[in-house]
């Protein structure tokens, strides 16, 4: 009796002691919850506050005359005049009418210098479109320079920064911000253009179908590839030396640094198959050879996971190990394949190392519309704009950043989405 | 086992049968006693060995199994009746380490030869589980599975007919009419094991196994497919595993008894019961071990 007594008074005391060690762990669950949130929290703080600029940019109001000889032209369907045309000439005669009092050669670079080099030929897109428009005059919003804008946006802010510009154009500024003749839109380019060295002329187009080029053939080759190798595996390869030698390599593969994979790509498909450079084949045959551990690990996962009750029960009725695999393990362990999958793209959509090696870090202007065009992709992209020295590209970084993290949302909301959907099935 | 033994050694109440079975060790056990064989045999099993590795887990075991009989298998656990079932509708070829030797015949048909295609063998000798495992489909396409990938419906009013008659022959019918397309998964143990065994009969097997069939169901789910058994044995035969001897006294006409891998007595179930030739049969009938 006094024994049990003994014992229940050393149960409550180390009763006290269990609970206080698990208050004590979940804190630090906690805990760690709320720094991870908080870190997710300052990342996207900095990066929307740093990155919601880039959405607008400045345009100047001007009154552009399209007047032909000016332009030097005597048709407008003629490519090769279009081509020689001096389109710039519009703008700056548009903007020496707007500040009639300035002369001299250095002021009057100094105000061409408001409007992006690049105008000239929107105004001539902008012709090309309407061609009722020669010698008519029309008062058009035309894309201001990247210091004019960074300027304007800091103006706006109330912390001025005007670093590389002259005091003359400032004031200009101030002259068209009292007319009403600056103002912010929104900025168009940065969705529908590729890269250029003019951060007001740069848009993602390009990285964005890059990217989306080089993941469609990662995913073509990737998932069938991935899902056979890891049935095979899984439900008809003898259980030898052989298979544990290639799953543990497939293991090794998922762990090695993918800037490797970039110098196995480079060295096979561009050194020895002579595939050209920077093109998104390339790209996703890299990214493939990156992915295929993950599909195959997670798939092998999925497959493992069907009850082997469901296999018995199967093969108990006569059906063939193909018939097993094709009307009950491949279905019941889709979800997670495609989930594998899935995560397998993220990863490869945010890779960047391993493109660099193959050239797809070059600077690529023109928007890829096919495997074999030259590209780059959105990490990439990211890159080399944070590499650049102009300062409007922090703004345009971060923009970049923004959009493929809602890629990666997107993709992983879908992933978890597909597997919601599928598995609800029964 | 061994254990078990020299636990009963202590209770002096029983010292006597405890030397009995400790004297009749059964690695010295030769041969099967009882009536083994049968004039209408549907399968044959004769001298058949199963190893696991180099590890034997049925040690030369021949029987005959008759038509239309229901033939139990009892013993303790770990004495190989499961493994010996499943060697039946070669189940084991599924498990890389197990080897069978001997000779295991259907109708005269050696069922280990090169020849056989174990996808007809397994549609002629179907197989029940211990754990009720219907598809993660519907009713229907449980029951459907087998007459489609075999081919044996011509059309669809032909599979609506199989798939009818087979429920109505496992009993469900009236249960799940009204429900044929929803989940197999939905139903309750008992009726998913009838669903199962549904499924098993809908290809006409010659021959059905069930290992242990109803030791995840409640008494009552129980009940229901020992009588379904018992309609099942007028058209098919049956070899069934059981750990409880009352279901084994109940639905079977021929009761095995295995013992560490070795078939010691095969006899009438009522004389299993009753009166077995065997020492060890006795003892385990008793409830000394198992």
């Amino acid at each position: 009796m006094t024994e049990a007594l003994n014992n229940l008074g050393k149960i409550k005391k180390s009763l006290s002691r269990r609970n206080r060690a698990e208050r004590r762990f979940r804190w630090y669950g906690r805990m760690a919850v709320f720094i991870g949130l908080a870190a997710v929290m300052v990342l996207f703080t900095d990066i929307i506050s740093k990155g919601q600029g880039a959405f607008r940019i400045t345009y100047i109001e001007l009154e552009v005359t399209y007047e032909q000889d000016r332009i030097g032209i005597q048709s407008l369907t003629d490519p090769e005049q279009l081509a020689t045309g001096n389109w710039e000439a519009l703008y700056k005669a548009a903007l020496r009418n707007e500040f009639t009092e300035v002369s001299g050669r250095r002021d009057k670079r100094k105000l061409y210098g408001l409007i992006s080099s690049g105008a000239g030929f929107d105004l001539k897109d902008r012709l090309l479109a309407n061609p009722l428009l020669l010698g008519a005059t029309e008062n058009v919003w035309i894309l201001a320079d990247d210091d004019i804008d960074t300027y304007y946006k800091s103006w706006l802010d109330g912390e001025p920064y005007a670093a590389r510009m002259s005091t003359k154009q400032l004031q200009w500024i101030d002259e068209l911000h009292a007319q009403g003749k600056i103002r912010l839109q929104f900025n168009k380019n940065l969705f529908t253009r590729g890269d250029s060295r003019e951060p007001e002329q740069a848009g993602i187009r390009g990285a964005v179908m890059g990217s989306l080029l080089t993941l469609l053939l990662t995913l073509l080759l990737s998932f069938p590839i991935g899902v056979s190798a890891a049935i095979y595996l899984e439900e008809f390869a003898p259980r030898n030396r052989w298979t544990d030698f290639i799953e543990v390599n497939i293991n090794n593969l998922a762990a090695v640094p993918s800037i490797i994979f970039g110098l196995l790509g480079l060295a096979i498909f561009i050194n020895f198959f002579h595939i050209p450079r920077s093109v998104p084949i390339v790209g996703g045959l890299v990214l493939t050879l990156m992915t295929l551990p993950t599909i195959i690990i997670t798939s092998r996962a999925a497959i493992k996971s069907v009850p082997p009750s469901i296999r018995e029960a199967a093969l108990g009725m006569g059906a063939s190990k193909y018939q097993v695999v094709l009307h009950h393990v491949l279905p019941l362990s889709l979800p997670g394949m495609l989930t594998g999958a899935i995560i397998g793209m993220a990863q490869a959509l945010g890779e960047s190392a391993p493109l660099l090696m193959i050239g797809m870090v070059a600077f690529i202007v023109d928007i890829p519309a096919g495997f074999s065009d030259p590209a780059t992709v959105l990490p990439v992209q990211i890159f080399l704009w944070a590499d650049s020295p102009e300062r409007a590209f922090i703004e345009k970084t971060s923009a970049a950043i923004m959009v493929l993290l809602s890629f990666l949302i997107v993709m992983n909301t879908v992933a978890v989405w597909l597997r919601k959907r599928l598995e609800r099935r029964w | 086992m061994t254990q078990a033994i020299t636990a009963e050694k202590k209770k002096p109440a029983k010292k006597t049968t405890a030397k009995a079975v400790n004297s009749l060790d059964v690695s010295d056990h030769k041969a099967t006693v009882g009536k083994n064989f049968a004039d209408n045999a549907k399968m044959t099993m004769r001298n058949v060995n199963v190893f696991y590795d180099d590890k034997q887990a049925i040690h030369d075991v021949s029987v005959d199994i008759a038509k239309n009989e229901v033939i139990a298998m009892i013993g303790p656990s770990g004495c190989g009746k499961s493994t010996f079932l499943r060697s039946l509708n070669r189940m084991n070829d599924t498990v890389d380490i197990c080897r069978v030797e001997g000779q295991i015949c259907m109708d005269g048909e050696d069922l280990y030869s090169p020849k056989l295609d174990v996808v007809e063998l397994r549609a002629r000798v179907g197989m029940v589980f211990q754990k009720p495992n219907p598809f993660p489909k519907s009713i229907y396409e449980n029951v459907a599975y087998g007459p489609k990938i075999h081919g044996l419906a011509d059309s669809r009013v032909d599979l609506d007919e199989i798939v009818e008659n087979s429920l109505r022959k496992a009993g469900l019918w009236e249960e799940v009419k009204e429900r044929l397309h929803q989940a197999g998964t939905g139903l309750s143990g008992g009726q998913q094991q009838r669903l199962c065994i549904a499924r098993a009969i809908a290809v006409s097997p010659e021959v059905i196994l069930m290992d242990e069939p109803c030791s995840a169901l409640d008494p009552i789910a129980t009940a229901k497919i020992e009588e379904l058994i018992e309609e099942l044995s007028q058209n098919f035969t049956i070899a069934i595993v059981t750990h409880s001897m009352q279901q084994a006294a109940r639905v079977s006409h021929r009761t095995a008894y295995f013992h560490l891998g070795r078939l010691i007595e095969v006899n009438p179930t009522e004389q299993v019961f009753t009166m077995p030739e065997h020492q060890l049969t006795e003892a385990y009938i008793t409830g000394r071990f198992g």
